[in-house]
């Protein structure tokens, strides 16, 4: 299945995370992708006036475990450690509208042709839909690298850009999985200690209280908008049925207008708002994950000068401990330094993405509740067809069309 | 009005009597007039259940008999002078308070719009007019539900209410007090009356223990409160659904049940009464009688219509199936929605940027406020349509026993048909055998027979008449039926989204304000 992205679905892609940064040196974007069975495709496209790039203009194919791996190698670069890494995409789920296909086929011998067809229909809606949203992560991503200023830099990430060939030679093999997995292990174990170190700065003190509150709320906010947005799903589906028993029972509602305007509601406050949220809690644990490498270093300082104190007492190996706590002191002030500036912009960019989205949602409710209100829309709750007994004895032909504002 | 007092015994068929209520407080005396009618002898009266004896003893079903419509009414317009002087007005507990039901019963078109139906035969139909000179204007409502007593004998009481011009009736306004029982006894006398002839006899609510022991327990719970507003908005769809049948309007039970204060108990429709016993007897009985019966359809209208009835029975079902999906999601989404509110509002609480924070609280405050619409949605969806093709399924049920019962007619017809066949072939043999008093004998009883056969044919043409006519007009209340409720549906969508554009509206600068 090809999906061809336009412009207004890339100011989509824009708003959820939205690029402070103007610069069109580096532009990137995914016009194409392809689905095939589980993986997807997806062309990623760049246009570029940088001359550390060979051509100005190219395209590449990448995997989903591409990105991943980029994301890896951003994290793992020491020189990183005080920047917010833009969170990886999260994998392609096509489980929901695979697992209702199935469920569809199951059913298929219970349901008329229209009511299966419809459902079909919806069902390649949804397909499409997750597609979308799929294509706009990975985008959004890879346009938050090339936006930022150190990132955009990264060698890997001109590889991932340019190099035409399969780039599965560099990507983890499972020992390296396992040993990433692990390494997060030891981190959320460390956070418990980390969390216990007296802050020295205002400021981060107050992010992290901040940063700790908000995540656990956006976390349980994604989660109930999931379910608000599940449950409008469903509705819809049951309109489908409904219309459909109707219109064999000769009382043709033409409620596909409920199921247009249910459906559409569904995914629309899928796009905006869930997603948002969804965004937002992985990005915030990004920036966590930034606090948490600087009280790292703070815990590091501050065991490398118990240390030289030790060595000042013993008086040996002065001088490395020396060297070393000066290091640590060094570590710890860039990071502090770019932790600050990129949790101001962080906080900027949170504002600015979610009044768009907010704003956008609104929008389209009200948009589609208008179109439910309409009476010219005719395939809206505003044309009723109805089956009345004709006069002439039982004929079934004879029907009324009532329509109302 | 707690205490129910058992009534003086009534007097055989055949007198008027006078039966007297006195309640608590000595207020009240209402006189109820029962009616006599003019009994030609029946030679096969129908089977009837005990419970239908003691309050009218003239056999309504003896209508029936009479093949001339104008009978029909005339018993009409004699119940109509028998009533009117001899009741004493009866007072009711003080003006009748505007009851608005919840479910607000469309007010029908005038009778008279109905004279179009060229398939009514066309006397019947003036005589239908006639009958009361009024076009039909009645309006039940069942309110005020309140429960009575303690403990297990504890039952809910509803307020019925009823307001008519028609002059059937010697009241514009009368109120009284009934429990779920009497509702119950009223629907099985009207059905051991009327079914076996051909009318669709609108069925009653049905029993729930589960719901009724909530209730009784004295749980003060929602579910017991959706379970009481459920049922009294049934018992209201039922009233209406029973005095727009004409027939069925002019019964004097059902007169009774809207106008006298005071009911006996009907015990018999207890689950567990010798009565009930002998109802589920029946039923099986039916049942297997059903699948022996194998009926030489003449008549190719039946047969279609039969049919027609299968499937209007399984598409119903079906359709009443995904609108309790439908409504049990909605229910979900509400639930949801909520709890997406307040996590929205503990967000915006965490927020520090202020802009920011004060519209996710906005947010948060239109969440909920779309939270309470879904609910209404899902109480419209449930009351209106949900509610009304389980009416119609149960509705549809009984058609289908009307069709039963005319298979029965015909099976005794046929039946006796074939004793006199037998009986004749018997006499024939006699008549060689020259036995005189065996030939009279077997002679008398082919007469007697030759009788039963006509009048077995008699009842089948009527049966099938009875329910062309019954079937037809089920068809158009049905048509109507639907086309009301799912306007008001649609009308209840609209509204919907009418006030969701409302919210969003409000919504919208607050978003746009985020600095």
């Amino acid at each position: 299945m090809t999906s061809t992205i336009d412009d207004s679905d890339k100011e989509k892609a824009l708003s959820v995370s939205v690029d402070l940064n103007n610069d069109t040196s580096l532009l990137i974007d995914i016009p194409d992708a392809l689905c095939e069975r589980d993986k997807v495709k997806f062309t990623v496209h760049t246009k570029t006036t940088l001359s550390s790039f060979q051509k100005p203009d190219f395209s590449v194919p990448r995997q989903h475990e591409d990105f991943i791996w980029l994301h890896d190698a951003l994290v793992e670069t020491e020189d990183y450690a005080g920047l917010i890494i833009p969170p990886a995409p999260p994998k392609p789920d096509f489980e929901s509208p695979r697992e209702k296909m199935h469920k569809l086929g199951e059913g298929e011998a219970t349901m008329t042709k229209e009511e299966y067809t419809k459902m079909k229909q919806e069902l390649e809606a949804e397909y499409l839909a997750v597609f979308k949203k799929t294509v706009q992560v990975h985008e959004v991503f890879l346009q938050r690298l090339s936006s930022h200023p150190v990132l955009s830099k990264d060698r890997n990430f001109q590889i991932f850009l340019e190099y035409d060939q399969d780039l599965s030679v560099r990507r983890k093999n499972a020992k390296e999985t396992f040993g990433s997995f692990f390494k997060n292990m030891v981190k959320s174990a460390d956070e418990v200690i980390i969390s216990g170190i007296k802050e020295v700065d205002d400021f981060f003190e107050q992010e992290k209280t901040f940063l700790l509150d908000y995540s656990s709320k956006i976390k349980d906010s994604t989660a109930r908008a999931e379910k608000m947005t599940r449950s409008h799903k469903n509705i819809a589906d049951d309109y489908i049925h409904i219309s459909s028993t109707l219109s064999i029972n000769n009382i043709t509602i033409l409620q596909h207008g409920d199921v247009k305007v249910e459906g559409r509601v569904a995914s629309d406050q899928e796009l905006k708002l869930t997603e948002l949220l969804r965004y937002y809690m992985r990005d915030i644990q990004a920036a966590k994950d930034l606090l948490y490498r600087r009280a790292r270093t703070l815990a590091d300082y501050e065991n490398s000068n118990k240390a030289l104190g030790k060595a000042r007492l013993k008086s040996k190996d002065v001088a490395a401990a020396e060297e070393q706590q000066q290091q640590c002191l060094q570590r710890f002030n860039k990071l502090s330094e770019s932790g600050k500036r990129e949790l101001t912009s962080f906080k900027g960019r949170r504002v600015v993405a979610f009044r768009k989205n907010l704003i956008e949602m609104a929008e389209l409710e009200i948009k589609h509740a208008k179109v439910g209100q309409t009476g010219d829309s005719l395939s809206f709750f505003s044309s009723c067809i109805l089956y009345v007994l004709g006069r002439e004895r039982f004929n079934p032909t004879l029907s009324c069309v009532c329509t109302y504002s | 009005m707690a205490a129910e007092m058992e009534p003086p015994p009534l007097g055989d068929a055949g007198q008027t009597d006078f039966r007297e209520i006195e309640d608590g407080e000595g207020f009240f005396v209402s006189t109820v007039t029962i009616l006599e009618s003019p009994e030609p002898s029946s030679p096969d009266p129908p089977s009837m259940p005990a419970e239908g004896i003691s309050t009218n003893g003239p056999k309504q079903e003896d209508i029936s008999l009479d093949d001339d419509p104008e009978d029909l009414f005339a018993e009409a317009t004699e119940e109509v002078s028998l009533d009117s002087p001899e009741r004493e007005p009866i007072l009711s507990d003080g003006p009748s308070p505007a009851i608005t039901p919840v479910t607000p019963t469309a007010m029908l078109t005038p009778r008279m719009g109905l004279g179009t139906a060229e398939m009514f035969e066309r006397s019947l139909d003036e005589l239908e007019e006639d009958e009361s000179g009024d076009t039909f204007d009645m309006h039940i409502a069942v309110s005020d539900p309140e429960k009575v007593g303690d403990g297990m004998n504890a039952y809910m009481g509803y307020k019925v209410t009823t307001k008519t011009s028609m002059t059937i009736f010697s009241k514009n306004e009368t109120t009284v007090r009934r429990r779920f029982s009497d509702f119950l006894g009223l629907h099985s006398k009207l059905a051991s009356r009327y079914l076996h002839i051909g009318y669709i006899v609108p069925p009653a609510p049905e029993k729930s223990i589960v719901g009724m022991t909530k209730v009784k327990v004295g749980k003060e719970d929602l579910s017991s409160a959706e379970f009481v507003e459920k049922r009294r908005s049934a018992l209201e769809r039922y009233l209406m659904r029973t005095v727009k049948h004409p027939i069925l309007l002019k019964d004097p039970d059902v007169m009774m049940f809207l106008e006298s204060s005071e009911l006996p108990r009907a015990v018999s429709t207890q689950a567990l009464s010798g009565a009930g016993i002998l109802r589920m007897v029946n039923k099986a009985a039916d049942a297997v009688n059903k699948m022996t019966i194998k009926m030489n359809e003449s008549d190719a209208w039946f047969e279609e219509k039969h049919q027609q009835f299968e499937n209007l029975d399984l598409q119903l079902r079906k359709l009443h199936a995904s609108v309790e999906c439908l409504v049990c999601h909605r229910k979900e989404l509400s639930v949801n929605t909520a709890s997406f509110a307040k996590s929205a509002a503990m967000l915006g609480n965490s927020e520090d940027h202020t802009a920011l924070s004060r519209a996710l609280s906005q947010l948060a405050e239109v969440e909920e406020k779309i939270d309470q619409l879904h609910q209404d949605q899902a109480y419209a969806d449930f009351y209106l349509f949900s509610e009304l093709l389980g009416d119609y399924v149960r509705l549809i049920t009984a058609v289908k026993g009307v069709f039963d019962h005319r298979m029965k007619t015909w099976s005794k017809w046929q039946d006796t048909q074939l004793l006199l066949q037998k009986k004749r072939e018997a006499e024939s043999k006699l008549q060689f055998a020259n036995k005189p008093d065996k030939l009279q004998q077997a002679q008398d009883e082919i007469k007697e027979l030759e009788g039963k056969v006509q009048q077995g044919e008699k009842d089948f043409e009527l049966i099938s008449k009875t329910i062309r006519k019954e079937v037809s007009r089920f068809e158009k209340e049905r048509v109507k039926d639907f086309k009301v409720v799912i306007i008001k549906y649609l009308e209840s969508l609209v509204q919907t989204q009418q006030q969701l554009i409302k919210y969003w509206e409000a919504f919208l600068p607050e978003a746009k304000a985020i600095a």
